[in-house]
């Protein structure tokens, strides 16, 4: 049982912050633009992909420095000549732009690497096993997954709010048109926070890529509990984000984890009472309570757990 | 004689459809103290924000010579024009002392106004430098967006009812910031409609109504004019 607890929760803070690296850069964008971007997956994808490639070629470390640039440039070019341009017609069709972005970024990385899941591995350097407790081993890749979210917490933590650039960003979150007026160029910070959140996404592909699977479907696999995790947070408040994270993350993992089910806890003679209800596993649901979360979230307090935007 | 420093010429500008000033033409010479005055809803903020390129300006608009309608609001910030928005717009997550740091256009370059200069006409700010500006009283705010405005360097700085809801004693305060620029060799374009401080300091002023410049003179001239005063100011 405490096998079960220390490893899921490990799991669980490492799916979490893989969320967080998502999350914290969708909730930037959508303070900005005030629209979700339905695309931000896939920037997470495109960094699994990239990572691949390069990896392949020249080794995972540059793939690790390279391939979350790639995607940032990839993200300030979309921002550039697609948002901006899309900006000034509302928000709705700001929202069909993403939407339909990720569907053509899902079409290109299938007509360049093809509808299976391609074999991007744990580079050998860190392909060993960090540490036996219990009789069950955790691989080194998961634990240098979580340094590097933490890593990425904390350096996006202090440039927020230690740096210059920080304190602007966070101002023109709220009052971009002030911020203009002081003589900050508005349109180019707003350029760099997407890159920047586009390249945080990238990077959690990079390293998500060998623990996880990498192909197509990955981006709309992620994007609807990236969703949930933005509204259960509060739409646009980064603490809001981050605790979801890590929410979302426990609960999935340690529901994965759970076999129990209704029968198990009334006993035999309650199953007759559930009926076919009464067998099924915590387990077997899991994939079910994140949304069922979402809905919890939106009846009991709509502006999500930290948010105080009215959406 | 040379050209004014700033000099809008028949300017118009529209919220949506609505057709909000008629031409507007006034100057502003350096280190001239100008007023513009009229009731609420007559084109006084659209006016500044037209000049600051926030609201889509048509006509001329030009600032030391130099056309700058259609430019981007941070980059006529940059020429030297600064702005302080009537709502006081403060950033309230971030510190005073924050809020005062962005109002810099750049840290490598020393304006003609230093952190500690603000501090020294409004000690309060100093006092509560380190506080969120979020919970800051509502004539504290307005000090803080006057001084992060100025912290920028501005040579015309555009004020937007700096007194409105303010306590007598906290005006007193807005005045002896306003003689501190002016001293400074800033000119001002004040926006009010009550007249206490822009009959005392100004050189000139302008009355606006119905998106038109209605009156244009000295104090004195206003003073003597109780028809302008009646029509256009009193409610």
């Amino acid at each position: 049982m405490l096998e079960i607890i220390t490893f899921s929760t490990l799991n669980g803070v490492l799916y979490g912050m893989v969320l967080f690296m998502l999350a914290s850069g969708l909730t930037l964008i959508f303070s900005m633009m005030g629209v979700l971007n339905f695309a931000h997956a896939s920037f997470y994808m495109l960094g699994a992909y990239f990572g691949f490639e390069i990896s392949r070629r020249i080794g995972f470390w540059p793939a690790l420095i390279v391939a979350p640039i790639l995607v940032g440039i990839v993200g300030a070019l979309v921002e550039r000549f697609g948002l901006r341009r899309v900006h000034k017609f509302g928000h709705v069709p700001e929202l069909l732009f993403t939407f339909g972005l990720a569907f053509v970024i899902e079409e290109v990385v299938q007509m360049i690497w093809g509808k299976l899941p391609v074999d991007y591995r744990v580079p050998p350097s860190l392909d060993f096993t960090a540490f036996r407790l219990f009789d069950t081993t955790y691989p080194a890749y998961k634990m240098f997954m979580l340094a590097i979210a933490i890593g990425m917490f904390v350096a996006l933590l202090v440039v927020l709010n230690k740096t210059r650039v920080g304190l602007i960003i966070q101002a023109s979150l709220t009052h971009p048109n002030t911020v203009a007026m002081l003589g900050h160029d508005v349109p180019t910070i707003f350029m760099a926070v997407f890159g920047a959140g586009s390249a945080l996404a990238g990077l959690a592909g990079v390293i998500a890529g060998p623990a996880f699977v990498t192909q197509p479907a990955m981006a709309a696999l992620l994007g609807p509990i990236l969703f949930v995790v933005i509204v259960v947070g509060g739409l646009g408040s980064l603490g809001g984000a981050f605790a979801a994270s890590l929410l979302i993350g426990l609960v999935q993992t340690f529901a994965v984890a759970i076999n129990g089910s209704l029968a198990d806890i009334f006993g035999a003679s309650a199953a007759d009472w559930f009926g076919d209800l009464g067998t099924v596993t915590v387990a077997q649901i899991a994939p079910i309570i994140p949304y069922f979360l979402l809905v919890l979230v939106l009846i009991i307090k709509p502006t999500g757990l930290f948010g105080t935007r009215e959406t | 004689m040379s050209a004014p420093l700033l000099q809008v010429q028949d300017l118009h500008a529209f919220y949506g459809k609505s057709h909000i000033l008629h031409g507007v033409t006034f100057d502003i010479a350096a280190g001239e103290i100008v007023s513009m005055l009229g009731r609420n809803g007559v084109g006084r903020s659209t006016t500044i924000k037209a000049i600051m390129g926030d609201v889509p300006p048509r006509g001329s608009i030009r600032f030391r010579d130099r056309e700058i309608g259609g430019m981007k609001p941070h980059q006529i910030a940059r020429l030297g024009l600064g702005y302080v928005p009537e709502n006081r717009d403060i950033f309230p997550s971030l510190t005073v002392r924050q809020n005062l740091y962005l109002g810099q256009k750049s840290t490598k370059k020393t304006g003609r106004w230093s952190m500690a200069d603000m501090f020294k006409v409004f000690p309060r700010l100093e006092e509560r430098a380190d506080t969120r500006a979020g919970v800051l009283s509502g004539g504290e705010q307005q000090m803080l967006t006057m001084c992060r405005t100025l912290m920028g360097d501005p040579d015309l700085i555009m004020i937007d009812e700096p007194t409105e809801g303010l306590a007598p004693m906290m005006v007193e305060l807005v005045g002896k910031l306003l003689s501190e620029i002016a001293g400074r060799g800033i000119s001002i374009l004040l926006v009010e409609q009550k007249l206490t401080i822009a009959l005392k300091i100004s050189h000139r002023l302008y009355v606006m109504g119905h998106g038109e410049i209605v009156f244009s003179g000295t104090p004195g001239d206003l003073a003597a004019n109780a028809g302008v005063r009646k029509e256009w100011l009193e409610v």
